[in-house]
C-alpha cells in the first residue's frame, strides 16, 4: 500500500511545554485515520503541523514523498482542511465563497467544479445565500464544498459533524466515505464521535498529553482492551493516562 | 507568483465590497466629511492668513492627500482585519498561496477600496470650494504615488504586528497613523518643530511629500529633490515593511498564532 503521509517523531514545543512529544506514524494512500483525544491532547497542533501552519520543533512530515516545510505551497495544492473553530467569509455567498477557494487553490474550470460539488453536497437550493445566513448543516456543507474544491488527495477533517443533527451527521458521514472511495483520498479524521470513527476509519491513533498511547484498528483495540466499544477504550485509555501522570 | 491566485484574493474582497451598500457608503462617508471640514478651514485661513494668503487650497489640497494616505493604510490594514473578523485567517493561509501574492493582492485592493473612498470626495471639491488638486499638475502622480507606497509600508508593519500578535493588536492598527501625523508636517513647514523632532520628521518621507506640494501650490515651483528623498525613504521603509512581514510570518509559524488567530 502507498504511504501518502509520513509522520516521523513529530514534536513541537510552546516555551517549555511539549504539546506534542515525537509522534510518528503513516496515513496509506486510500484510508481514512482517525485520530482520537481528549481536548488539549495536541491533535489540533498535529494537524497544523501537518498542514505547514506550524512549525514543528523537531521531526518532519512528508506528503507524497516532499517535506513539507520545504515544498509547504506545492503541497497545500494537494491538501485541504475543514474544522468547526474556522469559518468561510459571512457576508459572501455560498458561490462567491467557492469561486474565491477555487482561484486560490488554481482551479482550472471552476464553474464546473462548483456545479459538480453542489450537486453532490446538495447546494442548489441556497448556492446564492449568504454564507453566514445558513443553517450549521448548510454550512457544514458549504466548507465540505470549499474543501473539495482542490480535489486534494489529502484531507483533514477536525470534528466534521460537530454539533450537526442526525440526518445530516450521516449525509456527511457516507459522504466523506464514498468520496474516499471513490478518489483514493488520504484522510485524517479527528472526532470525539466514537460511533463516527468506528464506521470511517480502518485505523485509529489514540493520543493524550501530546504522545500516541495507543494504535490499531477499531475492532482490534476494543478486543485488545476487553471492552464493548470504542467509547470504553477510549475511557480506559484516558483514564489510565490521567492516574499514571 | 500566479496571477490567479492574486485575483483570488482580490476577488474575496470585491464580493464583500460590491454586496454591501452600507460598506460602500462608509468607504465614502468618512473622506468626503473630512474634506468638506477641511474645504471650510481651508476656506477661512485663506481670508485670515498671511501666510496662506492668495494661495487658494493649500490646507484643502493637503488634507486630501493626507486622508489618502490613511485611507491606504487603514484599507491594507481592514482587509488583513476582515480575515481575522471573519475567523477564515486559517483557510486563508492553508491555502497554496506565496506571501508575495498575499502583498500584491492586498496591495490592489487596497487601491480600489481608498479611491472608492476618496474619488467622490475630491470631486466634490471643485464645486463646492472651487478648488482643484488637478492644479498640483503632473507632480501630483508622484506624490500620490509616493503617499501609497508610504500606506502600503505602515499597512504592512501593522499587518505584521496583527500576524504575530492576533487581535490584541487592532488598536494600534488605527491609531498608527494619527502617531505619525504631527511628524509628518501636512500643514505646517518643518520649522515649525523643535529642533529634535526636526530631525525625527527628516526621516519620513511624509515631510518631503507636504513639502513639495506647499512648494508647488504657494511657490508654484517643482522641487524634485523632494519627490526623490520620498521616494529614496519609502524605498527604505518598505523594503523593512516586507522583510518584517516575512519574519512576523515565519514567527506565527513558531508560535502558533496562525491557528487561534480569530479566538
Amino acid at each position: 500500500m502507498q504511504k501518502s503521509v509520513i509522520v516521523e517523531n513529530l514534536s513541537k514545543n510552546y516555551f517549555k511545554k511539549e504539546a506534542v512529544k515525537e509522534i510518528s506514524f503513516t496515513i496509506n494512500e486510500n484510508e481514512i485515520l482517525g485520530l482520537l483525544g481528549p481536548n488539549g491532547c495536541g491533535k489540533t497542533t498535529t494537524i497544523a503541523m501537518m498542514l505547514g501552519l506550524l512549525k514543528p520543533s523537531n521531526g518532519r512530515v512528508v506528503i507524497h514523498g516532499l517535506d513539507i516545510e520545504k515544498n509547504r505551497i506545492s503541497l497545500l495544492h494537494k491538501m485541504n482542511f475543514i474544522s468547526p473553530y474556522i469559518e468561510l467569509p459571512k457576508k459572501l455567498s455560498v458561490k462567491e465563497n467557492l469561486i474565491v477557494y477555487g482561484k486560490l487553490y488554481g482551479v482550472k474550470f471552476i464553474s464546473e467544479r462548483i456545479e459538480y460539488l453542489s450537486e453532490k453536497l446538495r447546494l442548489e437550493e441556497f448556492i446564492n445565500k449568504k454564507t453566514g445566513e445558513l443553517s450549521s448543516g448548510q454550512k457544514n456543507r458549504v466548507s465540505l464544498a470549499k474543501a473539495l474544491i482542490n480535489e486534494p488527495s489529502i484531507l483533514f477533517l477536525d470534528e466534521p459533524t460537530a454539533s450537526l443533527d442526525p440526518e445530516t451527521g450521516d449525509f456527511v458521514r457516507s459522504f466523506i466515505e464514498k468520496i474516499s472511495r471513490e478518489k483514493k483520498m488520504s484522510i485524517l479524521l479527528a472526532s470525539h464521535n466514537m460511533d463516527e470513527v468506528k464506521r470511517l476509519c480502518k485505523n485509529v491513533l489514540m493520543m493524550n498529553n501530546g504522545v500516541i498511547i495507543d494504535k490499531g484498528t477499531p475492532d482490534d483495540l476494543i478486543k485488545k482492551h476487553g471492552k464493548r466499544n470504542l467509547e470504553e477504550v477510549f475511557l480506559k485509555l484516558n483514564r489510565n493516562n490521567h492516574e499514571l501522570k | 507568483m500566479s496571477l490567479n491566485r492574486i485575483i483570488g484574493l482580490f476577488l474575496r474582497h470585491f464580493f464583500l465590497i460590491k454586496s454591501s451598500l452600507p460598506r460602500i457608503l462608509d468607504l465614502i462617508y468618512w473622506p468626503t466629511i473630512q474634506i468638506i471640514l477641511w474645504g471650510f478651514i481651508s476656506k477661512f485661513f485663506t481670508a485670515y492668513s498671511d501666510y496662506y494668503n492668495n494661495t487658494v487650497g493649500v490646507i484643502l489640497t493637503c488634507a486630501i492627500l493626507y486622508d489618502f494616505l490613511f485611507r491606504s493604510s487603514i484599507s491594507f490594514n481592514m482587509l488583513f482585519l476582515e480575515e481575522i473578523w471573519s475567523r477564515n485567517f486559517t483557510n486563508l493561509f492553508i491555502a497554496p498561496m506565496r506571501i508575495s501574492e498575499i502583498i500584491t493582492a492586498l496591495v490592489g485592493t487596497a487601491l480600489i477600496r481608498t479611491l472608492i473612498g476618496l474619488v467622490p470626495a475630491i470631486l466634490i471639491t471643485s464645486p463646492l470650494f472651487g478648488i482643484s488638486i488637478l492644479n498640483l499638475g503632473i507632480p501630483l502622480f508622484f506624490l500620490f504615488l509616493s503617499l501609497y507606497i508610504f500606506g502600503i509600508t505602515l499597512g504592512l508593519f501593522v499587518s505584521s504586528g496583527l500576524l504575530r500578535y492576533g487581535p490584541a493588536f487592532e488598536n494600534i492598527a488605527w491609531s498608527s497613523l494619527f502617531l505619525l501625523a504631527p511628524l509628518g508636517c501636512i500643514y505646517y513647514p518643518i520649522e515649525i518643530l523643535p529642533d529634535f523632532f526636526q530631525n525625527v520628521a527628516r526621516g519620513l518621507p511624509l515631510v518631503y511629500i507636504f513639502e513639495e506640494a506647499r512648494s508647488i501650490l504657494v511657490n508654484q515651483v517643482v522641487n524634485y529633490s523632494n519627490i526623490k528623498n520620498a521616494f529614496l525613504l519609502n524605498a527604505i521603509y518598505l523594503f523593512v515593511g516586507i522583510s518584517l512581514f516575512y519574519y512576523s510570518f515565519s514567527q506565527a509559524r513558531k508560535k502558533g498564532s496562525l491557528i487561534n488567530i480569530g479566538e
